[in-house]
């Protein structure tokens, strides 16, 4: 049973599609309307990543830095030590790909209030190929002390996201996404950092066997699996982990409790992920037979969201598969 | 700014030389650690925090407060030394130095000792991080009089990250930044000029847009001087080329980039052995401060 909070035009003909880094562009602007302490910064990619209404808005509270990710993460570090909330943008591939050492050195072991917004991130970028498709970010960011891991799944979502983010005091990453995705949420629904969600609920008339944790904007199909699995009477649960680190631990322990097996589904390596995340907390707290959806250690390349989704195993008849190979 | 008069220079010379015996102590007291850095900018850091920096060691964190970014952040001995002396904490502690539990890590850590303004030690990041202060300062208040310093390394200028903060100072005209480059001539591999020369360094930062100074690191007045001038330009951020001397003191220690990152006892030998090279430092600074003052500062 679908979560009675999902935007009710979900998979109707209605649905509506929209990349989740708008998400991102409106929430910016909210928080710097609440907040004069929010600035953001951005490396040439201002339009892309969706920084430009609030360069348009705050211009004063806006700064180019030029093609220059390093520069931008401790500039962004020194700014915060001044008492500032910097957002930082860029395509993940860049930040945090290209400038790791200055986020773990200069924001997170400065403990410096740095958000750091990683655009076009995952195998969805499409054309661009492999050198932009960032599908290592959730681990580069995971392991670093002290930082917050969000991947929104839609635009509302990545809204949600940012102004949690701007309220938290400490470095966050939110990985956002180029293409078009369906909206699963409302504006409404409820957001917390740290806090994981039930999205669907294992029919009343089946017993709970598998259950698929899924982050980011592969909720829709996880969401359509899901019901094809109930369809073929397999009892099915579905948790949507927005936020990676902190892990809600809480509802691992009881879906691991409830159920036969665990899917986990993102747009990521299967190393180091969601997955690596569950699997490394479960193996001591629950052990349970965890299947991990995700790109299988190879690199991507060009082509249309849609078909590069199937081609790497993270379309809806790989994640059904995968929750019955879970179970089998 | 402030004009130093010959009593006060010979009162900070003097300071120096007490900072740089502490130095020899605690690097002696941790085993390891870099020698040949902290040595050569102790009459600047001297300079800097018993007269340049409007700041309280009593309210680290003040608002009000100049920040001062190390970038170089393995140089950390001589900032330790310099807050214990200007009374941000006791001079005792100094020999926790990259000990277990101790506030003095290897490299600084912001979070751990208070009057550190970033933690640093992989180089090439601190310039931005006081490009980034002053620019939320002048957000704030662009009339602003506090100021932003940032040390460097000269070794450190090879990092790619110090041209893009570089060039963002140049474009946003930073005149709150104040950058000091702590030009010894020497890095852990060898001679800066050997391992990649820099030359011509001014010209490189005058070409991004920078006031360039050029000044003896160790003529405290002159220092001075071209740090009152760099506070009067308004229209670009300053950089002033310190020629310093590695490990400036110990003349048989001087000059030679193998004391880069050996602590007093692990040096090399050709001129002073292992066993007696704390001994011999120590000495050599102490006979040098009767040089300078005829005061006994024993």
């Amino acid at each position: 049973m679908l979560a009675p909070h999902l935007d009710k035009k979900f998979d109707t003909p209605e649905m509506v599609l929209l990349p989740s880094r708008n998400g991102y562009g409106e929430g910016l602007v909210e928080a710097g309307k609440r907040d004069t302490r929010v600035v953001a910064l951005a490396a040439d990619l201002t339009e892309s990543t969706r920084t430009l209404p609030f360069a348009e808005a705050f211009p004063n509270r806006f700064v180019q830095i030029g093609i220059a990710e390093q520069n931008m993460a401790s500039v962004a570090a020194g700014m915060a030590m001044m008492g500032k909330i910097p957002f930082i943008a860029s395509y993940a591939m860049f930040s945090p790909g290209r400038n790791w050492e200055q986020i773990r050195t200069t924001i997170a072991y400065n403990e410096s209030n740095v958000k750091i917004i990683g655009a076009h991130a995952g195998i969805s970028v499409g054309p661009d190929g492999a050198t932009h498709q960032a599908v290592e970010d959730i681990a580069l960011m995971r392991v670093i002390p002290k930082m917050v891991v969000i991947a929104p799944a839609d635009v509302h979502e990545a809204r949600k996201a940012v102004l949690a983010a701007a309220k938290y005091e400490g470095p966050v990453y939110i990985r956002v996404g180029r293409s078009n995705t369906p909206i699963v949420t409302t504006p409404e629904s409820p957001f917390e950092i740290g806090k994981a969600e039930v999205m669907y609920q294992c029919d009343n008339n089946l017993s709970p066997k598998v259950a698929i944790i899924v982050t980011g904007v592969l909720l829709f199909n996880v969401l359509k699996a899901a019901l094809e699995l109930e369809g073929q009477g397999i009892g099915t649960t579905v948790l949507h982990m927005p936020t990676i680190k902190p892990l809600d631990t809480q509802a691992l322990l009881k879906l691991a409790n409830e159920h036969d097996a665990l899917v986990t589904v993102e747009e990521h390596q299967r190393a180091g992920g969601l997955g690596g995340a569950v699997a490394e907390y479960l193996s001591e707290a629950r052990p349970i037979k965890i299947i991990r959806v995700g790109v299988d250690d190879e690199f991507g390349q060009s082509g249309e969201p849609e078909e590069l989704t199937e081609h790497y195993g993270l379309g809806i008849s790989s994640i059904v598969e995968a929750g019955k190979k879970a179970i089998g | 700014m402030h004009y130093l008069t010959s009593a006060e220079v010979v009162s900070l010379e003097l300071k120096a030389n007490h900072i740089r015996q502490s130095i020899i102590e605690m690097l002696v007291a941790a085993g390891s650690g870099h020698t040949a850095g902290p040595l050569g900018m102790a009459d600047i850091f001297t300079l800097l925090y018993f007269k340049v920096l409007q700041h309280d060691p009593k309210n680290p964190t003040w608002e009000e407060r100049d920040r001062l970014i190390l970038s170089h952040g393995h140089i950390c001995p001589v900032l330790y030394a310099t807050l214990a002396h200007a009374g941000y904490f006791s001079v005792d502690e100094l020999i926790t130095l990259r000990k277990f539990g101790s506030r003095l890590q290897g490299h600084p850590h912001r979070v751990a000792l208070p009057g550190l303004e970033t933690s640093s030690g992989p180089l090439g990041s601190g310039l931005s991080q006081a490009v980034g202060m002053a620019l939320a300062e002048r957000i704030d208040n662009p009339y602003s009089s506090k100021y932003i310093y940032c040390l460097t390394g000269d070794g450190e200028l090879n990092e790619g990250q110090i041209w893009e903060a570089a060039m963002l100072a140049g474009k946003e005209k930073l005149h709150n930044l104040i950058v000091i480059v702590d030009r010894n001539g020497i890095q852990i591999d060898g001679y800066t000029k050997d391992v990649m020369p820099l030359e011509p360094l001014a010209e490189k930062f005058e070409a991004f847009n920078f006031d360039v100074q050029e000044v003896d690191g160790h003529n405290i007045r002159a220092v001075n001087d071209a740090i009152g001038k760099a506070q009067a330009v308004y229209s670009q951020p300053s950089l002033i080329i310190a020629h310093t001397i590695a490990s400036k003191g110990v003349d048989v220690f001087e000059r030679d980039f193998r004391w880069h990152g050996n602590p007093p006892g692990k040096g090399p030998e050709d001129r002073v052995q292992k066993g007696e090279q704390a001994a011999v430092a120590l000495e050599k600074l102490r006979t040098l401060a009767g040089l300078i003052a005829k005061e006994d500062i024993s």
